[in-house]
C-alpha cells in the first residue's frame, strides 16, 4: 500500500553531502539505543551475581556462566539455585511458556475467525441495523479497557466463577476484538467482488463462499491481524494478573512480575531475573525475525484508517 | 391502481417475493455471520460499560450486596487529595512522555526517510514494542540500576555523581517516561514514515524551484501535510500514556513516596487491595470522561479529518 522507495526530497545534491552523514550518524545512533539494552541483559544473564557486583563496568559478561539459564529452565535443584543468588523459589519456566501459548494461540484462532466472520457481513451484505451495530463496535475501539476492566473481572470471577481457568483468561477476547473487526472490514470493502459473485452463481452458498472463496484470498490480511493479536495477547499482563495469578494458569507476563517480586529486596537475583527475561523474549523476536517486515507494514495501514 | 392491477399477474407475485426472500435470507445469513462476535461484544463490552456506570453509583466490597450511594463515590473522589496528585502525577508522565517521543518519532522518521531504503533495517525499530511492556520494565530497572548499570557506569566515567533514577521521588517519573519512550518511539516513527510516504515527491521539487531551503520545506510542506498522521499518532499515544500501568507495576510500584501513584494504580489499589469496587469504578469512569474530553478538543484543534493535500 507503501512505496517504499520515494527517495529523500531531492533537494541541493551536492556529492556525498554532510546532511546524509549526518541522517546515518543519526539513524546509527537510534539503532545502537534500540539494540544496546539487549546486549546488557545478554551480557548479565551469562554473569555470576558475585562477579556482577565486584565489576558493575565491564562490557562483557562478568564470570561468563550459563548456570543462570539452567536456573530459569529449571535444570539446577534449589541448593545450587540459592548458591547462584536464587531466592529458591521455582522458576517453573515451561508451564508459563506453556500457558502463555495456550492462552495466545486459543485467543489468536477464535478471535481472529469470528471477528473475521462478522467483518464479511459488515463489508458485504445488507441488513437491518448493521450500520448501527458496527458504530457500536466502533465505539468500543475508543473505550479505555480500564472502564470495562472492573466489570469484566467481577463477571468472570465472582458470578461465572472462571477465576483461575484458562476459559476466564481468555474469555473476553475470545469471540471478538472491535479492532479485529474493523481491519478485517477495512480489507473486505477494498477487494473485488467478481470472486465471490461467481461463486454465488455456481451455486456456492454464503458460507461455501466465505470459507472457500474469500478466506484463501484474505490470508495475507488474516495473517497480519493474527500477528498483531499473538504479539497483543503474549504481552498482556493487567488482566491475566488479575484472573490467572494460580500456578496452573499463570502466563509469563504475569510469572516474570511476580518472579522480580519475589527476589530478595536489598540485592535481587539480577543474572536470573535478566535470564528469564531473555528467555521470555525468543517467542517475540521469533515473530520480529520471520514476520518484522509484515508487522511494519501493518503499523504504515493501520496509520491510514 | 392499475399498476396493482397488472403485477397481480406474474411478475408482481414472484420477483418481490423472491426479493423478499432473498432480503430476509440475506440478513439471516448476515445475522449468523456476525452472531459470536455480537454475543463477545454484548458480555464483554456493552453489558460491562453499562454495569460499570452502575457500580459507580454504588458502595460495593464485593461481599454484602452493593448499596445504592447515587452521586457519593464521585464527591468523595473530588475531595480526596490523594485523587488529586494521582491524576497530577498521570498529567507529568504524559507531559515528559508525549512531546519527547513525538519530537524523536518525527526526527527518526525524517531520517528513515532520507537515507534508510531497507524494510529490514527498519524494522529493528518495532522490536522494543513487540516486547511485553513487563519484560522491558525490569530490564531497565537493572540497566538503571544506580550502582550497577551501565548508565551509572557511564556517570562515573565521566565523574558525575551516582543517580537514584528509580529510587527517588524527583527522578522515578522521568525514569519511566524514558523507559516508555525507549519503547514506544520506533512504532510512532514507523507510522509517521508511512505519512512521509504520502507526500507527493513534486511538492518538494516546486518547493526547490522556488528556492525554498530544507528547513523551510519541512517547516511549510512535511509538517502540514503529514497532520492526519500526526493526529492519528497523538490521539493514540496520549489515550495510551494516560493508561500507564505495566512499566510501573514492575518497576516503582507507585513508589517512592506515591512519585509514580498514577490514575490505574490508584483505581487498582482501590479495587483490588481495598475491593471498593463503587469507588474504583467511579474514577474508571473520570478517566473515560477525561480521555473522551481530551480526544474531542484533539480532532476538534487538529481538524483531523482534513488534509492540505486536497
Amino acid at each position: 500500500m507503501v512505496t517504499q522507495t520515494l527517495s529523500a526530497p531531492p533537494a541541493r545534491r551536492k556529492g556525498p553531502s554532510t546532511g546524509r552523514l549526518i541522517a546515518w550518524a543519526g539513524v546509527a545512533l537510534a539503532i545502537f539505543i534500540t539494540v544496546a539494552p539487549f546486549w546488557w541483559v545478554t551480557r548479565t544473564a551469562l554473569s555470576t551475581k558475585k562477579d556482577l557486583i565486584a565489576n558493575p563496568d565491564s562490557f562483557w559478561p562478568a564470570g561468563f556462566t550459563l548456570t543462570n539459564f539452567a536456573r530459569v529452565l529449571g535444570q539446577v535443584d534449589v541448593e545450587t539455585a540459592v548458591a547462584a543468588g536464587g531466592s529458591g523459589q521455582k522458576i517453573d519456566f515451561w508451564l508459563y511458556a506453556r500457558n502463555s501459548v495456550i492462552v495466545s494461540v486459543i485467543t489468536v484462532v477464535f478471535q481472529t475467525f469470528f471477528s473475521t466472520l462478522a467483518a464479511y457481513a459488515f463489508a458485504r451484505m445488507k441488513f437491518p441495523l448493521r450500520d448501527q451495530v458496527f458504530n457500536l463496535y466502533l465505539a468500543a475501539l475508543m473505550v479505555p479497557g480500564i472502564v470495562t476492566l472492573i466489570p469484566n473481572y467481577l463477571l468472570i470471577h465472582r458470578d461465572l466463577d472462571w477465576g483461575n481457568t484458562f476459559l476466564g483468561i481468555v474469555a473476553p477476547t475470545l469471540l471478538m476484538s472491535p479492532f479485529a473487526v474493523f481491519f478485517m472490514r477495512q480489507f473486505f470493502l477494498g477487494i473485488n467482488r467478481e470472486v465471490e459473485e461467481a461463486a454465488f452463481l455456481d451455486g456456492a452458498g454464503p458460507f461455501t463462499t466465505f470459507w472457500r472463496v474469500v478466506l484463501p484470498i484474505s490470508l495475507p490480511p488474516v495473517a497480519t491481524l493474527s500477528i498483531l493479536t499473538f504479539v497483543g495477547t503474549w504481552n498482556n499482563y493487567f488482566w491475566p494478573s488479575l484472573v490467572g495469578k494460580d500456578e496452573a494458569v499463570r502466563v509469563l507476563t504475569v510469572a516474570m512480575a511476580v518472579f522480580k517480586s519475589q527476589t530478595p529486596q536489598g540485592i535481587p537475583d539480577w543474572p536470573g531475573l535478566m535470564a528469564a527475561a531473555l528467555v521470555s523474549m525468543i517467542p517475540t523476536v521469533a515473530v520480529f525475525i520471520v514476520f518484522g517486515r509484515r508487522v511494519v507494514n501493518s503499523i504504515q495501514f493501520t496509520g491510514f484508517k | 391502481m392499475s399498476h396493482l392491477a397488472i403485477s397481480n399477474s406474474g411478475a408482481r407475485t414472484e420477483t418481490p417475493r423472491w426479493m423478499r426472500r432473498w432480503f430476509s435470507q440475506e440478513t439471516l445469513v448476515a445475522w449468523l455471520f456476525i452472531f459470536p462476535s455480537l454475543i463477545g461484544f454484548i458480555t464483554f463490552y456493552a453489558v460491562p460499560a453499562v454495569r460499570g456506570l452502575f457500580i459507580s453509583f454504588t458502595d460495593w466490597d464485593m461481599l454484602s450486596e452493593p448499596q445504592f450511594i447515587g452521586l457519593d463515590n464521585y464527591s468523595e473522589i473530588f475531595s480526596d487529595p490523594q485523587f488529586w496528585r494521582s491524576l497530577q502525577a498521570t498529567a507529568y508522565y504524559v507531559l515528559l512522555n508525549i512531546p519527547t517521543q513525538t519530537v524523536f518519532a518525527i526526527v527518526l522518521a525524517v531520517l528513515l526517510d532520507r537515507v534508510v531504503k531497507s524494510t529490514l533495517l527498519r524494522s529493528i525499530f518495532i522490536l522494543p514494542w513487540l516486547l511485553p511492556s513487563v519484560i522491558v520494565g525490569t530490564v531497565w530497572a537493572w540497566i538503571l540500576n544506580p550502582a550497577l548499570g551501565p548508565i551509572g557506569s557511564i556517570f562515573r566515567a565521566l565523574g558525575l555523581p551516582e543517580q537514584p533514577f528509580l529510587g527517588s521521588p524527583d527522578q522515578a517519573m522521568p525514569s519511566i517516561a524514558l523507559i516508555n519512550i525507549w519503547q514506544y518511539t520506533g512504532n510512532a516513527a514507523l507510522l509517521v514514515f508511512a505519512g512521509l510516504q504520502t507526500i507527493p515527491k513534486e511538492v518538494y521539487e516546486a518547493g526547490a524551484i522556488d528556492g525554498a531551503s530544507e528547513g523551510r520545506m519541512f517547516w511549510s510542506i512535511t509538517i502540514p501535510l503529514l497532520r492526519p498522521v500526526l493526529v492519528f499518532v497523538l490521539v493514540t499515544t496520549i489515550i495510551g500514556s494516560f493508561q500507564i500501568f505495566d512499566t510501573i507495576a514492575v518497576t516503582t510500584t507507585g513508589g517512592p513516596a506515591g512519585a509514580t501513584r498514577v490514575i490505574l494504580w490508584y483505581i487498582f489499589e482501590y479495587a483490588f487491595s481495598r475491593f471498593q469496587m463503587g469507588y474504583a469504578t467511579a474514577v474508571a469512569v473520570i478517566l473515560f470522561l477525561i480521555l473522551l474530553a481530551i480526544t474531542f478538543i484533539q480532532m476538534r484543534v487538529l481538524r483531523a479529518n482534513t488534509s492540505d493535500l486536497a
